[in-house]
């Protein structure tokens, strides 16, 4: 097999300044393209059957995307299985819809209220369950997702199993509208927010939070020893991680327009964790991917009703089998390199 | 620098490892805690580490109790462990692992040059090995690096569990030289957990003797290379004198 992941770090080394620059330039010209790709010819094929593109490219694509990355933080860097990521997509989306439907704030003034609250769900729930290890705590996080969901099915402030209805889109920021009639700009919202999450991560990767947080992950004792705060990294990155969950669940909300407990359900946290785990755990890149195919297949693939979930699973188990580390694997020692480099 | 520790008990679960020991280690000294499998020396570490909570008893650095403080204050007070089995990260390289060492010291820039030239000093073929994933080097080569990485925080005590484990006999020699190195030539304080106890007993000042949670010995080291029971029990070659 080869390692896509090495050719494509080799393909980048090769490049220079400028060629970089260039490469940049057209990744985002090919960003801003990909809503009209189902109205070109020739990539027409990539055109979702039942569901309009330019939707499925915000829920799931975008939202899955955004919330692997949120959830790679967690599983990825620092190795704590978290089974009930769904819980802070859910608490992000009715602060949302709560707010914006019995508030006059906007979204974008409930976006760093929504971010808040799913942090502050995420040390609630760290504080005491993250002294588990292992299957422990991966039981107690899907706990977490479930007592979210039925609590909301089950409070009046929710709206219960009918949910909440008729929530306002986002106000206009200079001339991009945010309607019905453009999920396109959705489409670039959520882009820009993945790519700050990418930004986010790689800062914090690079500096003490990453090397705690891969000392965790590789031997969470020895870490201790070596005189990492162990509960307080590992506390961070579930608390980063719930913060990006949140943030996705206030925008899907806006979205969407009518949220229910129904869209909060256990699977989505797998399904979730299956894009990490398909595309590479620990790999922003591949986690990118892997959201992004895992998200894309089933809308593409909707034709075939009742055997599409078939098809997906055998998609899914023929490529863990040729690739179990997922698409592109976390690259074993990233830095090594450069501080070769260095020195020279 | 003082290390103490008074009747301490230690459980698993319903289980008692530790019953009731008490040890001291005074600066500049070597400590050895010699005994067999399961006699409760790791669990010992571990307690004063801070992995382990503390039943009862006490663990006191300086006359200040800290078996209630969290493992990474004890680091920054100077007690630095080089655990069982080595605990090296795999996929960080020589270099990286070295400075995980050195987590808690915020202030590090300055002082990890010359911790590193230290380091590398006395285990020339950590240099060598710098850039290479910590899970390729040998056993040897890891326990140097354990040793090495545990150093970088600038301990006031060495805590070595079992260095010699599963390496060749040259190896062990070379460990147990270097181990003396480091506490004549840095002055730090060590306290070696050890199966080995031939080497552990020549290296060693003074000397506990664990059997199953309790301490049943103690004496200088070289007293007890002499002591027929711990030569029949440790030592292999008393056999003979049943």
């Amino acid at each position: 097999m080869i390692n896509l992941r090495d050719a494509g770090s080799k393909f980048w080394d090769r490049l220079n300044p400028i060629q970089r620059r260039v490469f940049v330039l057209a990744s985002i010209a090919f960003l801003l393209v990909v809503p009209y790709l189902n109205e070109f010819g020739p990539t027409s094929f990539l055109n979702t059957p039942i569901a309009s593109f330019r939707d499925a490219l915000v829920y799931p694509i975008g939202m899955f995307v955004l919330m692997a990355l949120g959830l790679n933080i967690v599983v990825g860097k620092s190795g704590l299985l978290d089974l009930g990521y769904v819980a802070f997509f859910a608490i992000g989306a009715y602060t949302g819809a709560i707010l914006s439907t019995t508030t006059s704030l906007n979204m974008w003034e409930i976006l760093p209220i929504g971010i808040a609250l799913a942090m502050l769900s995420g040390v609630i729930l760290g504080l005491p369950t993250l002294r588990l290890r292992g299957d422990y705590l991966a039981i107690v996080t899907l706990g977490f997702g479930e007592i979210t969901r039925i609590v909301v099915l089950n409070s009046k402030f929710t709206g219960g199993t009918n949910g909440v209805p008729n929530i306002p889109p986002p106000p206009k920021v200079g001339p991009i509208v945010f309607d019905i009639m453009n999920p396109q700009n959705y489409y670039y919202l959520v882009v820009v927010m993945i790519l700050l999450t990418i930004w986010m991560i790689r800062r914090l990767t690079i500096r003490r939070p990453g090397r705690a947080w891969e000392a965790i992950r590789q031997d969470e004792d020895v870490a201790m020893l070596m005189g990492v705060p162990t509960l307080k990294y590992k506390l961070w990155s579930f608390t980063i991680g719930a913060a990006v969950g949140g943030a996705a669940g206030v925008v899907f909300a806006s979205k969407v327009m009518v949220i229910a407990p129904g869209m909060f359900d256990f699977q989505v946290s797998i399904l979730i964790l299956a894009c990490v785990v398909f595309g590479g755990i620990g790999n922003i890149w591949g986690v990118v991917l892997g959201a992004t195919l895992l998200a894309y297949i089933p809308e593409r693939i909707r034709f075939l009703t009742e055997s599409r979930q078939l098809v997906f699973g055998l998609v899914l188990v023929i490529m863990m089998n040729f690739r179990p580390d997922g698409l592109l694997p976390r690259k074993k020692r990233e830095k090594i390199k450069d501080k070769n480099k260095e020195i020279k | 620098m003082r290390l103490e520790i008074k009747d301490l008990r230690v459980f698993y679960g319903k289980i008692e490892a530790i019953k009731g020991i008490s040890v001291v280690v005074n600066q500049g000294e070597i400590v050895t805690l010699i005994g067999a499998n399961g006699a409760g020396k790791t669990t010992t570490l571990k307690t004063i580490s801070g992995l382990r909570p503390v039943t009862s008893g006490s663990v006191t650095f300086d006359g200040q109790d800290i078996s209630k403080m969290q493992p990474h204050d004890r680091v920054a007070l100077g007690i630095s462990q080089a655990p069982e089995g080595r605990g090296i990260f795999p996929g960080m390289s020589v270099l990286e692992n070295l400075e995980i060492g050195k987590y808690f010291r915020k202030d590090r820039r300055h002082e990890m040059k010359e911790d590193l030239e230290k380091v590398y000093h006395l285990f020339p073929r950590l240099k060598e090995r710098a850039f290479q994933a910590g899970g390729t080097l040998s056993g040897g080569e890891q326990q140097m690096l354990a040793i090495g990485r545990a150093l970088m925080a600038r301990p006031k005590v060495l805590l070595l569990d079992e260095p010699s484990m599963g390496l060749a006999p040259m190896m062990i020699a070379n460990i147990f030289k270097i181990i003396t190195e480091i506490n004549t030539e840095l002055g730090t304080t060590i306290l070696l957990v050890e199966q080995n106890a031939q080497q552990a007993l020549q290296r060693a000042h003074r000397a506990y003797v664990m059997e199953t949670g309790k301490i049943v010995k103690e004496a200088k080291a070289s007293d007890l290379l002499n002591d027929p029971d711990v030569r029949a029990a440790y030592l292999g070659t008393g056999a003979d004198a049943h």
